[in-house]
């Protein structure tokens, strides 16, 4: 008989998915960071939000932690696949510049879900990130827990297409993957969300989140109408386009005061350019976007991408 | 004597750059000690790395460099002192050598009486010269893929540098190595011994005492407890073998510092599905070994190499994630198969027009029906010569062989495509010969790789590497230098090897031919290729370059034929007749060209009476040409070039005695056409005149 058949003697964890979040929330709250709200406008990851996208550049320190839904139209499953979702939630944490004990750090930040590391193992295997349309990569590794991928860690060298210094550590945990895990359950909508304390009654994610997943595939893949989505596309794109160069002539104008230049909304501008990320992805679930079309239309996006970011430089230095 | 030590502790290095960068770490302290003379002629040095370390001990240093002692000389001495006072220039001389005046002595030459001075050099500590050295050594390591962590960029390294240590035996060697002073405190195991310091006592403690915290240091070690628990874990299944994968064993030897073994399970409803989607998944996804019976057939279980230790609880709660992971796996290629099948391949032809090949050529579509069209060409080529072979299975794997670009599964495993295009076709029904010919379409992936089983496969994989690399060239996209983005050498090294192995009656010529490449285009790839067939007998078989250079300066069109005539000639090239022949080669070819230069004619060798040793060369030459024609013929090139050594003796009468380029015009151009004419005579199943002695 194979060793592999003795009974496991796996206790999963009690802790539900909102305490998963709660304590890595209150874990990094401990080690000064901002705890911030999920940003509100779809992104296909925590990344793109503000909070780091914008944040990293400059040399000012930062340390910010988000629980970002994040949004990959073309991965919707109709809720019928068990590891898969159209909107899945990242745990996204910035630290500008990283401590020297940052992965010491991290794993404390396991330890604080209840993960004894002692009963584990726990791999860093290279893994380097980037996101072209955003000028933004990074050198890093996937986290690899008992053969689990639950976060991807960056080192963070460029955004926007621009040197960062000081560069910032990130980390991404998948938290539906680390509470499936934890949990021990097979499908993802399986995951107990909450419980009440008094009945002790749970709470899945099915329960919580299955409606919205099968009904966004549907939309995403079946209703979205795609001539509007790509009048949509255009509207955005014109209007932060228009607003770029009126930054950009802004920026640049010497006699221009910093309290003009200062209050220049390029956060709103940035939204704009997300809009549009977010539309590009429901065309590509469409099947809207031809081979062809694709490199150009991520083209049209990083202009408005890197244009800001490097505007938002130029804002940084001002006064 | 001493022992230096040096460790630099990381974040964990990609595992595909340690062995290298280990290596490079030696090297490198190897050669500063040497150049700064304080290697013992006994020393060492020995290399350790782990996932989150680098390390070399030196044993065999000098604490300090010998003192040397230098004569210098100046000035002479009549310049250098007036009336016996110094002048400016004795000054001079004895500042820059460093001594006092009073210091400086006369020396006697043979030019004279110069102004001398002794200068002594202190030899330096090995401290201090290995503090001011070695940082810049270490930071010269060549790694892939860097990064900038610390604030205003100053260094860039694999991954950041968060310990040194530096030690002369038991002493601190202060140096610095990216902001971190170097010190005794290394760090152990990340779980296992945690985050307090470990303390090197001694240079030469460090392995065993790292053992203590947890970290098996020596590489060679490592691998050997790996391979070892490998078999213990699989000793547990009854007539169970690990799969043997020498590139996953280093993979996980450079991922751990403390490794051990888990065997896992999966559901054996999950053999059903092909073993090369299940291998995949734990090999390339996973990491995992995989587990074989007795038969050689895939085995329901996995194995997990770890970098901990843990206890029966842990062991449990490991072994159970593992097997999560990859049921998870398994499940979602079992979906994606399942719903591949909804869409046969023959279906899915359409949909490859939206597959884009090449921006500016086409689609998947435009490439299948250009293949066609290229193995059409082919095919006609063997029916005229009777070649046994399936031409319905032929057409019908060149048709379908991309269609598997739009399933799911590939979608998810891209490294297995045209392995699952092939496996689709054969549960589709298609026939053998189409599955398997669409399945090897990528093989030889390189030069290690064996070529197709199939005749249809080989065809296919010809058709469709020279349509790729005729089409790229004709829009400019030739390979340069280091840069080959679209893999074409590689794909031209694989119609190389097919052409030379497969047995078939096809030429380089035959397959440029089928790929209607024209003008320009087709000189470019056929030069192309000349250079392929020399990497191919150089670095594949193993022939010298000068062999290579030989054979096909006298042709490549036929490979298998090139091979024959490079073989021939590496027997031949042992025998000293042959090598004097090959001189006397080259000297013709030297003495023809001079002549072109000169603007000299050649003559007819029978226009005029030539001395004895010219008249005796011309008729060997003469007798012998048809011979060596007839072995050549036969392809007996061993037999030809045996008897072209033959010529050795008329060759050295005929240099020896004859001014080749004499005065008399008429005798000149006899000489030069005699001469010609042997060389072209005997050079078609080599250049000669490339061949090096020695």
């Amino acid at each position: 008989m194979s060793a592999a058949q003795a009974a496991p003697r796996v206790k999963p964890t009690s802790l539900t998915f909102q305490d998963l979040l709660f304590r890595l929330q209150r874990f990094w709250a401990e080690r000064g960071c901002v705890i911030q709200q999920p940003y509100d406008v779809e992104v296909g990851a925590g990344t793109m939000c503000p909070e780091t996208f914008l944040r990293v550049l400059g040399p000012k320190p930062y340390r910010v932690g988000y629980a970002q839904p994040s949004r990959r139209p073309a991965d919707g499953r109709y809720g019928e696949n068990p590891n898969r979702l159209f909107k899945h939630t990242q745990f996204q944490l910035i630290l500008k510049p990283p401590p020297v004990n940052v992965q010491e750090l991290y794993l404390e930040s396991l330890e604080a879900m209840g993960i004894d590391l002692k009963h584990h193992d726990l791999k860093f295997e290279e893994d380097n990130w980037e996101w072209p349309a955003g000028g933004a990569w990074g050198v890093g590794w996937q986290v690899m827990l008992d053969g689990l991928e639950i976060t991807q860690f960056t080192y963070f060298q460029q955004c926007g297409g621009m040197d960062l210094d000081p560069i910032c550590a990130e980390l991404t945990y998948g938290m539906e993957r680390i509470a499936a895990f934890l949990q021990d359950v097979d499908s993802i909508y399986d995951i107990v969300w909450a419980r009440d304390p008094e009945t002790g009654a749970a709470v899945t994610y099915g329960d919580v989140r299955l409606a919205e997943e099968l009904q966004f595939s549907v939309y995403n893949f079946e209703m979205a109408d795609v001539p509007r989505l790509w009048e949509h596309f255009n509207s955005y794109e014109a209007e932060a386009q228009a607003l770029l160069a009126k930054a950009n002539a802004l920026l640049q104008d010497e006699n221009a005061s910093a309290v003009e230049k200062k209050r220049f909304p390029l956060l709103a501008t940035y939204e704009l350019a997300l809009k549009c990320s977010n539309l590009f992805n429901l065309l590509d679930a469409r099947g809207a976007i031809s081979v062809t079309e694709r490199v150009g239309v991520i083209g049209r996006i990083r202009n408005l991408v890197v244009g800001v970011a490097k505007a938002w430089a130029l804002q940084q230095e001002a006064g | 004597m001493s022992d230096f030590l040096l460790e630099i502790g990381l974040e964990e290095v990609p595992a595909r750059m340690m062995a290298g960068a280990e290596a490079e770490l030696g090297r490198r302290v190897g050669d500063l000690l040497i150049r700064e003379r304080l290697l013992a002629p006994e020393a060492k040095v020995t290399t350790y790395s782990t996932a989150r370390r680098l390390a070399a001990l030196a044993e065999g240093v000098l604490a300090k460099q010998a003192d040397t002692e230098e004569q210098l000389t100046g000035p002479s001495w009549k310049i250098a002192f007036k009336d016996g006072e110094p002048t400016p220039a004795a000054q001079a001389f004895a500042k820059k050598a460093g001594v006092a005046v009073a210091e400086l002595q006369k020396v006697e030459t043979p030019k004279g009486e110069y102004v001398g001075a002794t200068v002594k050099r202190l030899g330096r500590t090995a401290a201090e010269i290995l503090a001011g050295e070695l940082p810049k050594e270490v930071l010269a390591i060549y790694w892939a893929k860097n990064m900038y962590w610390r604030a205003g960029k100053p260094e860039r390294f694999v991954r950041p540098v968060r310990w040194v240590v530096a030690l002369m035996d038991a002493t601190v060697v202060p140096l610095e190595i990216a902001g971190i002073a170097a010190g005794n405190a290394s760090r152990g195991h990340r779980v296992l011994h945690g985050e307090a310091p470990v303390s090197i006592a001694s240079a030469g403690a460090y392995k065993e005492t790292l053992r203590k915290a947890f970290a098996v240091v020596d590489v060679a070690e490592r691998r050997q407890i790996i391979r070892k628990a490998l078999d213990a874990a699989t000793r547990t299944v009854a007539g169970a073998r690990w799969r043997e994968d020498e590139a996953l064993v280093e993979t996980v030897t450079h991922l751990t510092e403390w490794p051990s073994v888990i065997l896992g399970d999966f559901e054996p409803e999950y053999l059903a599905l092909p073993e090369e989607v299940l291998v995949t998944v734990m090999r390339d996804h996973q990491k995992y070994f995989a587990v074989e019976d007795e038969k050689g057939k895939l085995a329901p279980h996995f194995l997990a190499v770890l970098n901990t230790q843990t206890d029966a609880e842990g062991a449990a709660i490991i072994r159970h994630g593992n097997a999560r992971v990859l049921r998870a796996r398994f499940k979602d290629a079992r979906f994606f198969w399942d719903v591949d099948q909804k869409t046969p391949l023959a279906a899915r032809m359409e949909s490859l027009k939206t597959v884009t090949f090449q921006k500016e050529l086409g689609s998947y579509y435009w490439k299948t029906e250009q293949n066609l069209a290229v193995a059409s060409s082919l095919a006609g080529t063997l029916k005229a010569v009777d070649f046994p072979f399936s031409e319905e299975a032929l057409f019908k794997a060149v048709e379908l062989a991309k269609t598997d670009l739009t399933a799911e599964l590939v979608k998810e495993f891209t490294e297995l495509q045209g392995v699952i295009g092939g496996l689709y076709a054969r549960a589709q029904g298609l026939g053998e010969h189409v599955a398997l010919a669409i399945y090897e379409q990528y093989t030889p992936a390189s030069t290690e790789d064996e070529i197709p089983v199939s005749v249809e496969g080989r065809l296919l994989g010809l058709a469709d590497r020279i349509q790729t690399i005729v089409a790229m060239f004709g829009i400019g996209m030739a390979p340069t230098g280091s840069k080959d983005p679209f893999a074409l050498r590689r794909a031209a090294n694989a119609i190389v090897k097919i052409l030379a192995e497969a047995g078939l009656p096809l030429t380089l010529g035959d397959v440029l031919a089928a790929s209607s490449a024209e003008g320009g285009n087709k000189a470019q790839v056929e030069e192309f290729l000349r250079e392929r067939v020399q990497f191919y007998l150089k670095d594949v078989r193993g022939f010298a370059y000068d062999v290579v250079n030989a054979v096909v300066a006298a042709g490549f069109d036929d490979v298998r034929d090139a091979i024959a005539r490079a073989d021939a000639l590496k027997a031949a090239r042992g025998s000293e007749d042959f090598l004097a022949v090959s001189a006397a080669f080259k000297r013709i070819k030297n003495i023809l060209k001079q002549a072109e230069e000169k603007g000299f004619a050649l003559g007819s060798p029978t226009s005029v009476k030539l001395a004895a040793e010219a008249q005796q060369l011309a008729d060997a030459a003469a007798a012998l040409a048809p011979k060596v024609a007839a072995l050549r013929e036969q392809r007996k090139y061993g037999e030809a070039l045996a008897a072209i050594a033959t010529l050795r003796p008329a060759v050295d009468a005929f240099f020896d005695k004859v001014m080749v380029l004499g005065p008399d015009a008429n005798l000149r151009g006899a000489h030069l056409g005699l001469i010609d004419e042997v060389l072209r005579g005997f050079s078609g199943i080599a250049d000669f005149s490339e061949i090096v002695a020695g």
